[in-house]
């Protein structure tokens, strides 16, 4: 299937006797934006890293544009960009080095030119250009989320990936991170990846939404189609309830 | 019952062996990928300095400290030890031999290993937890590259000139006792010092020093790298990276000086 842009077939990842991902097939189409919820320990960042080569698989296959990642070589991380759950932002590097660290690497910018493509994603993501010299100690959450946004899009990168994108964040800020999440994603026109427990930020963002349960895919559809769901696991995953087929494990 | 008590205890006993030998096996991994990489473009320049101002520069004061007093022991020891037998001039040649040969090279090692190994661990570990290691990767940066061949090449570079530094300070240190406490002649002092350098010594400190800062580097970074579970793993990896390089520089410490006397 050629407008698949991620493809993932039979994904097996263990450690030591706790198997988290038990067989996973899931299909990413070119320029949609998915979401993966489940809950918490549940493998969700598990799969976010194999895809980004960060954890090998221990079983199966992880195609981006037809071509096998898994165990290959070459540098696939070019034409993705990441979004972690804490930002992961440099301490060493002021705000404006971290947005520009790829174009710094790739040394095809001079520093200047650097920071001043730096400020300018900065101000797509809703942040002022004094903000560029800081630390990124000197920020809060949503303001480091932003910088980490910038980061992950500054390289136009082809599939954005999105490991929890509004946790932490107060709801008002989380919707604020989901509309840039939306915006930027659309105007890159990028395939998007997100792995969140937030079903507000879900329904906000997703084209379709698939959910994860002890290592597999038990669910994949539409928003609408959630909602007229009679998958019991997914029904009670959306309602929050703690009666139900999924136990929490105390 | 007493089987499963059995297979338990044998559980126990093996557990600890295995372990040793897996980490054994990272660790080799680890050396191995690192020291690749450190000879891989691009190289970062600038971290290298800041790496090479924060080993040398700043650990200028500890290792002086360290270094002089040492001398000034050294003397007083080998006097009260020999003095009886009228042997006042061996005094400068047992300080000189003793601090480049043994002292400063492992004084100073110790010292480093305590203030900049304990830092790198922790330094590296913070961002192994908060995932900053995994956003190099998908920025196309080789973390290898960027934090730990910097590291390893500063430590090994700046530890010689650090032990030569601690040479000068510790022979100084033995001068000021035998001349200042014991009353020796100052010119004969300097004349005792100089007709016992040897370019052995000096070269088996310098030999100790480099290979001493490659342990403290590669132990720092790798306890760093593979630490995990938060602020409490940090903390591990910082205990176990000073641990374990200042038992490796008393071992190879050994092992050197037995080369360099097999010759």
């Amino acid at each position: 299937m050629a407008d698949n842009k991620i493809e993932i077939r039979n994904l097996h990842k263990t450690f030591g006797k706790k198997c988290v991902l038990n067989g996973v097939d899931l299909d990413v189409k070119e320029g949609e934006s998915l979401v993966v919820i489940g809950g918490s320990g549940t493998g969700k960042s598990v799969l976010i890293k194999c895809i980004q080569g960060l954890l090998t698989p221990d079983e199966g296959s992880i195609k981006i544009d037809g071509k096998e990642t898994v165990d290959s070589n070459k540098n696939i991380h070019e034409k993705m960009g990441m979004l972690f759950q804490g930002a992961a932002l440099f301490d060493s590097l002021s705000v404006w080095e971290n947005v520009a660290f790829v174009l710094l690497e790739n040394g095809k910018l001079s520093r200047k030119d650097a920071k001043t493509e730096a400020i300018k994603v900065l101000r797509q993501v809703g942040l002022t250009p004094d903000v560029a010299d800081l630390s990124p100690a000197e920020l809060s959450g949503g303001m480091q989320k932003r910088v980490g946004l910038a980061r992950a899009i500054i390289n136009k990168p082809e599939i954005i990936f999105f490991d929890e994108p509004t946790t932490g964040l107060d709801p008002i800020m989380a919707d604020v991170i989901n509309d840039l999440i939306i915006e930027s994603a659309k105007g890159l026109g990028a395939t998007t990846f997100t792995i969140t427990h937030d079903m507000a930020s879900a329904r906000k963002i997703a084209d379709r939404i698939a959910m994860l349960y002890q290592g597999k895919i038990i669910w994949i559809g539409s928003v609408e189609e959630m909602d007229r769901t009679d998958n019991p696991y997914l029904k009670q995953f959306v309602s929050g309830s703690s009666q139900g087929p999924i136990k929490v494990e105390i | 019952m007493l089987k499963q008590k059995t297979e338990k205890f044998l559980q126990a006993l093996g557990k600890a062996p295995v372990g040793f030998i897996v980490n054994l096996g990272y660790l080799t991994q680890f050396i191995v990928k690192s020291v690749y990489n450190c000879f891989i473009p691009p190289f970062y320049i600038k971290l290298f300095f800041r790496q090479f101002l924060n080993i040398g520069f700043y650990s200028l004061p500890v290792v002086g400290l360290t270094t002089l007093f040492a001398g000034m022991v050294i003397a007083l020891q080998t006097y009260s030890g020999i003095s009886e037998y009228g042997a006042e001039s061996v005094v400068a040649g047992v300080v000189l031999i003793s601090v480049t040969r043994e002292l400063a090279p492992v004084l100073s090692a110790l010292m480093v290993a305590g203030r900049i190994g304990a830092a790198m661990a922790a330094e590296i570990g913070t961002m192994r937890v908060t995932e900053q290691i995994d956003a190099l990767v998908t920025l196309s940066a080789n973390p290898y590259r960027y934090l730990i061949a910097p590291r390893v090449w500063a430590a090994v570079l700046v530890m010689p000139l650090l032990v030569l530094f601690g040479d000068i300070i510790g022979i100084f240190g033995g001068y000021l006792v035998g001349v200042y406490k014991l009353g020796f002649n100052p010119a004969n002092y300097i004349n005792n010092t100089m007709n016992n350098l040897t370019s052995v010594a000096i070269v088996m400190g310098i030999v100790k020093a480099a290979v001493f800062g490659f342990v403290i580097s590669i132990m720092g970074c790798y306890h760093g790298y593979r630490s995990k579970g938060g602020a409490q793993g940090v903390g591990e990896a910082t205990t176990n990276s000073v641990v374990t390089s200042s038992i490796l520089i008393l071992i190879f410490n050994y092992l050197i000086t037995e080369i360099f006397f097999s010759r």
